[in-house]
């Protein structure tokens, strides 16, 4: 299986190393999914370079106009950030469901986005906050729309054998933003979700200003649900709208037939459901706050 | 092979690995501390659990290099000499084991939720607790399990 495990002490170090391998080097991070395919021979790297010892990218912050999430932090920082809770709570909400404590402790939402499952708690709710990651490589820096990235069930276009994603980043919700996270599962710890639903909505009065809905895993990748957002703008929140939207949402969703996460009729009908649930819900805490 | 330096359980090794072994198996293997148990092997029912720099992880799903220059403690790590310590006794008076094999797992986990929250409500408890599967009893012992560990360690601070 791996024949070395280095550790980069820099961006430019991971690199560098990457490089000198030529694609058979891989980044680390966590490595809570990582070294489970690589036991299965789903990762033909030989060479594992860790991340997890660069200074500067464990932290998150806020700078101009943008949230900062580095490479390294973990779901169990997020769950716990002040400053995510308050100003994306839809991410918190998310990351605070991942597998058990001990999963969330050393995994990263990094690592959840370049892995790129469809079964994804962090990356659906970065799909709602119109996240960006930033991708280095020798050349230089770029930063990408969280949607390029996801081409495919597993398949990100960030080839973590060449380059690196360093941080996420995303503008904050408005304050008076209301969200709510509906997670599906068949235990309320330690398994992947049949279907999620992450929800931020903004009212003026009792009439719905924006709405962000995005779902996963019933698609090769997560998506948002355009048709059921365009269609609530400049609705009143009341149950009729939200079960419409719920509809419109599910009209989107391709889930496959899955002795474990349950048939494509079943997941289909429950888009509804649960987009509906997260629409109440949603516009409660928007009461709430505003 | 590569050269693995850490702190198990106060004490400092040096042990030559193969770089693609998990922590739990130089644990086992190399260093004979079998208290830390392998079930599911992925990361999914903590019976493997132990802290690396005071901080709860699955061992069978971290590679063992991830512990260069830093301090695991094991089961092993926790009693001292012949005496229980705090934590395990609360299992054993709880009844919060049946076979045994999911235990260590437990109490590691009860570790790290009580040195981060020692005066946990039995919600706390039971998502303190939710990385760790067991298939014997179910979890009424052990949530009592853990209050009676918090308890005593609050009254023993007291003292």
């Amino acid at each position: 299986m791996w024949e070395e495990y280095l550790f980069a002490n820099s961006v430019e170090h991971a690199l560098e190393l990457l490089a000198r391998y030529e694609g058979q080097a891989q980044l680390i991070a966590g490595g809570t999914d990582l070294v489970l395919q690589s036991q299965r021979g789903q990762c033909p790297a030989t060479v594992m370079v860790d991340i997890t010892r660069i200074p500067g990218l464990n932290r998150i912050e806020e700078r101009d106009g943008f949230i900062l999430i580095g490479a390294q932090v973990t779901h169990a920082q997020i769950a716990a950030s002040a400053l995510i809770r308050d100003k994306a709570p839809i991410l918190a909400m998310a990351c605070s469901q991942v597998g058990g404590p001990q999963t969330r402790n050393a995994g990263t939402l990094v690592g959840n986005v370049v892995n790129a499952q469809p079964a994804a708690d962090g990356a659906t709710a970065l799909f709602v906050l119109d996240a960006e990651l930033e991708v280095a490589t020798q050349e230089g820096r770029r930063w990408e729309p969280i949607a390029h990235v996801y081409r495919g069930v597993g398949i990100c276009t960030i080839n973590a054998c060449r380059e690196m994603v360093t941080a996420v980043r995303f503008k904050p919700l408005a304050n008076a933003c209301g969200c709510s996270y509906q997670r599906l599962a068949r235990r309320k710890a330690l398994t992947l979700p049949t279907l999620v639903v992450a929800v931020a909505l903004e009212m003026l009065g009792d009439t719905i200003k924006a709405a962000r809905i995005a779902i996963g895993p019933v698609a090769p990748t997560p998506y948002r649900a355009t048709d059921a957002e365009a269609y609530l703008v400049g609705k009143k929140a009341e149950e009729a709208v939200f079960a419409e939207a719920g509809q419109l949402a599910a009209a989107k969703a391709r889930p496959r037939d899955s002795l474990i996460r349950g048939s494509s009729e079943y997941r289909t009908a429950m888009v509804g459901v649960l987009v509906r649930r997260a629409l109440g819900e949603a516009a409660q805490e928007c009461h709430r706050r505003g | 092979m590569q050269t693995l330096e850490m702190n198990v359980n106060g004490s400092d090794v040096r042990v030559e690995i193969h770089p693609d072994e998990t922590l739990a198996q130089v644990l086992r293997d190399r260093l004979g501390l079998i208290g830390t148990k392998i079930a599911c092997g992925e990361g999914e029912c903590g019976a493997c659990t132990v802290l690396l720099d005071g901080v709860a992880v699955t061992s069978c799903i971290t590679p063992a290099m991830k512990a260069q220059g830093r301090r695991v403690m094991t089961i092993e790590g926790l009693s001292e000499d012949t005496e229980l310590h705090v934590i395990q006794q609360a299992f054993v008076d709880s009844t919060a084991s049946q076979c045994g094999y999911c235990t260590p797992g437990f109490i590691m986990a009860t570790k790290a939720l009580l040195d981060a929250n020692p005066n946990p409500t039995r919600e706390d408890i039971m998502r303190g607790i939710s990385g760790n599967l067991c298939r014997c009893t179910g979890y009424y012992q052990i949530v009592d399990a853990v209050a009676l560990a918090a308890k005593r360690l609050a009254e023993e601070g007291r003292k």
